[in-house]
């Protein structure tokens, strides 16, 4: 928005990375720490929408309308996008996945408390 | 730097966000971090609308606080957290370190970061349909059909894995 530097969108991202990467530390509990996940994703993609719209979004009155410049400046206002698209299909697939596996260590385990947690310890 | 209409629009939403990221770590209640996470991205929504990637901010409602908190609250159901009240969070060493690592972390890459940025102010002309869902259309099947089709097999794979998990039971 006009009159809200990037500084601003920087500084909540940050805030929401770091907040969920405490949060992953922080908390047993294995739904929890899903969501902290999604926090920092959230703000990386917020990170992403804010550069591309500030840095790249801006036109170029040197260039003339339709010339192969201008299609590259649409080309490169639109990258930040694509990578939001990207991560938020990752992170729908990265949650299916995990919560199927918290499923199945309950059934397992009818605890899913991530400090008891280890199987893998022989 | 003055204040603005719009920077007290942005403070209204990035307010809220900031607090509801906070409410998703503190409470003690799993329902009741998902209901925050749920305030906190319909929240980012507006944000993304105000940065004037519409397409990108309802899809935001739509996948995340639609699809994917759904699937959260159904698993906290089916696994009946929310009553059972079952962690206790233990006060351990790992609480402070956790603290202290979110702190500084923030700390360090705001103060990197932000300063950098607090000048940079937004364009007054922006590329025609910037974040419309034709221009997210058109190039997701032109120039990025690679990367699409790799996101569709990964979350085909997504799938055939989670209902593969939650059928059978590991013995």
């Amino acid at each position: 928005m006009v009159g809200v530097p990037l500084g601003a969108y920087l500084a909540l991202a940050v805030f929401m990375f770091c907040t969920g990467a405490a949060g992953v530390i922080i908390r047993r509990n294995p739904i929890v720490i899903f969501m902290c996940i999604e926090l920092m994703l959230n703000a990386v993609n917020l990170t992403f929408l804010s550069f591309a719209r500030y840095k790249f979004a801006m036109v170029d009155p040197s260039v003339q309308e339709g010339s192969r410049q201008a299609l590259a400046a649409a080309d490169r206002a639109i990258g930040g996008q694509m990578m939001v698209v990207f991560i938020m299909a990752v992170a729908a697939a990265e949650v299916a996945v995990g919560l199927g596996i918290i499923m199945a260590i309950y059934r397992l385990r009818d605890n899913i408390d991530v400090d008891e947690l280890n199987l893998l310890k022989s | 730097m003055s204040i603005t209409p719009n920077l007290l629009v942005f403070g209204a939403l990035a307010g809220p966000a900031a607090l509801a990221a906070i409410g998703v770590v503190a409470s003690k209640n799993a329902v009741r971090s998902a209901l925050c996470l749920v305030v906190n991205f319909f929240l980012l929504a507006f944000l993304y609308f105000t940065l004037q990637a519409e397409m990108l901010g309802i899809t935001q409602i739509v996948v995340y606080a639609g699809a994917i908190m759904v699937l959260f609250l159904f698993v906290i159901m089916l696994l009946n957290l929310g009553s059972l009240q079952l962690f206790d969070e233990k006060k351990d060493i790992k609480q402070p370190i956790g603290i202290a690592l979110g702190v500084s972390l923030a700390g360090m890459l705001a103060a990197v970061v932000v300063p950098n940025f607090m000048k940079v102010d937004d364009a007054k002309k922006v590329l025609p349909n910037y974040g419309s869902p034709q221009a997210v259309g058109s190039f997701l099947f032109t120039q990025y059909t690679v990367p699409f089709e790799g996101v569709a097999i990964l979350l085909l794979v997504g799938v055939v894995g989670s209902i593969l998990l939650a059928k059978r039971r590991i013995s």
